[in-house]
C-alpha cells in the first residue's frame, strides 16, 4: 500500500522541506548564472493542503494562470508542475529576455512560450538533480509543455496525482526576485502511485 | 447570485428549482450532471478519478466515478428524483498538457469520461449531451429550472447543452 502525504509526521516533512530548499536553491543559482545577474530567493515553504483548496492558491479557480509540466522518468516516475500567476509569468519572461516591457497581456508569443518552457526546464531540472543527489536515484525530466488556462483546470493535474493516494497535496512555494520585480511560483512534485514508496524510502523517511 | 450552489473538487451536491449548481475550472476532472425534469431535481458531481478500487481504505466517495455517481443518485432520490427519469450531461475530461509519451496522469481525462459513461450505462441513465475532451478548462452551471447546462471556457466563450 502506498503511503499518503496525510500520514507523514513532522520529521518526515522536514526531510521533504529540506529537499525543497536545496532544490529551489539550485534552481535559482542556475537561473542567476544563465542571466548573469543577481537573483534573490526567499526560503521556500512546504505546504500541504486539502485538494479542495488547491484551485484557489493562486487567486480563484477561474483565474488565468501559466503551468509548465515536465514528465519524470528513471527510478522515480511521475510529473513535476511549476505554476505561476500571469503577472509573475510576464515578469519572468521579461527577466529572461532582459527587457522592461510591462505588458501583462494573457497571450504569450512563440518566443515567450519557449522562454517559459526553458524556465520550467531549468527550475525543474535543478530541483530534480538535488533530489537525485540526495536519494541516489536516477531521475530524469522530460521535455516541458506549457498551458495557460483556468487555475482550477491546471491545478487539477497535481490534485488528481495526489488524489489517488490521499486527500492532500504537497507543494513548495518559491519566491524570487531580480531586485526590482517579484516572481512567486508553486512547485508540485507529483510521483506516480508506485513511486511514493520509492521516493520516501530513498529519503530514509520510511523503512 | 444567491441561487448558486458551488460544487468543489471531488465534491457533489443536489439542488431543486430555482437553484443552480456550478463547478469552476474543470480540467481533467469530469462534471457529471443529472436531472429529473418532473420534480426539477438536479445533481452535480466533480469526479477526479475513475474507480475507487485503485485506492486504499478510507475514501471520499465523491472523488471517484463509481462511488460518486452511485452516491449522487442516492442523494437526488432523497430530494424527490426518480432514477428511471434521470438524464445525464457530461462536461470536462480535458487533457491539459500534451505529451507524446505514455503518462497516466496526463491521460486521466479520457479514463474519467470512460468510467463515468460505464457507470451511467450500468444505472441505465441516458447521456443526452456532452462537451468533453479537448485541452482547455471549463466552468459549468446546471440549472435545476430546466436542466440546461452552461459551459464557459477561456478560448471558446459560452455555450449551452
Amino acid at each position: 500500500m502506498p503511503i499518503g502525504i496525510d500520514e507523514l509526521n513532522t520529521n518526515q516533512l522536514d526531510v521533504l522541506r529540506e529537499i525543497g530548499n536545496i532544490g529551489a536553491g539550485n534552481a535559482v543559482t542556475a537561473l542567476a548564472k544563465m542571466l548573469n545577474k543577481r537573483v534573490d530567493m526567499a526560503v521556500p515553504k512546504i505546504k500541504i493542503l486539502n485538494f479542495k483548496d488547491i484551485p484557489d492558491i493562486l487567486g480563484n479557480s477561474e483565474a488565468l494562470i501559466a503551468g509548465i509540466l515536465l514528465g519524470v522518468t528513471g527510478d522515480l516516475k511521475g510529473n513535476i508542475l511549476f505554476v505561476l500567476d500571469l503577472a509573475s509569468a510576464h515578469v519572468l519572461v521579461n527577466i529572461l529576455m532582459g527587457r522592461q516591457d510591462l505588458s501583462q497581456e494573457s497571450e504569450f508569443n512563440e518566443i515567450e512560450v519557449s522562454a517559459l518552457k526553458e524556465m520550467g526546464n531549468i527550475l525543474a531540472g535543478s530541483y530534480l538533480s538535488a533530489l537525485s543527489m540526495l536519494t541516489n536515484l536516477n531521475i530524469l525530466p522530460s521535455v516541458p509543455d506549457l498551458c495557460v488556462d483556468m487555475a482550477g483546470a491546471i491545478l487539477s493535474v497535481p490534485a488528481i496525482g495526489f488524489g489517488s493516494v490521499g486527500e492532500t497535496v504537497l507543494y513548495i512555494e518559491t519566491q524570487f526576485t531580480d531586485g526590482a520585480e517579484k516572481v512567486a511560483g508553486e512547485f508540485f512534485l507529483i510521483p506516480d502511485v508506485d513511486s511514493y514508496d520509492i521516493l520516501l524510502k530513498a529519503l530514509g523517511v520510511i523503512g | 447570485m444567491e441561487n448558486v450552489i458551488k460544487v468543489g473538487m471531488a465534491d457533489l451536491n443536489v439542488a431543486v428549482s430555482p437553484f443552480v449548481l456550478t463547478t469552476l475550472g474543470l480540467g481533467s476532472c469530469v462534471g457529471v450532471c443529472l436531472y429529473d425534469s418532473i420534480t426539477k431535481v438536479a445533481g452535480m458531481a466533480h469526479i477526479m478519478l475513475p474507480y475507487s478500487v485503485q485506492n486504499k481504505g478510507e475514501i471520499n466517495p465523491a472523488k471517484y466515478a463509481d462511488t460518486g455517481i452511485t452516491l449522487l443518485i442516492e442523494e437526488m432520490a432523497k430530494k424527490g428524483a426518480m432514477k428511471s427519469r434521470l438524464i445525464a450531461k457530461l462536461a470536462g475530461g480535458a487533457q491539459m498538457f500534451q505529451f507524446k509519451q505514455e503518462n497516466d496522469i496526463i491521460k486521466i481525462g479520457q479514463k474519467n469520461i470512460q468510467a463515468c459513461k460505464e457507470m451511467l450505462e450500468k444505472f441505465n441513465i441516458k447521456i443526452v449531451a456532452e462537451d468533453t475532451g479537448g485541452n482547455f478548462g471549463r466552468t459549468i452551471e446546471l440549472s435545476a429550472v430546466d436542466g440546461k447546462l452552461q459551459i464557459k471556457t477561456i478560448g471558446f466563450g459560452v455555450k449551452h447543452i
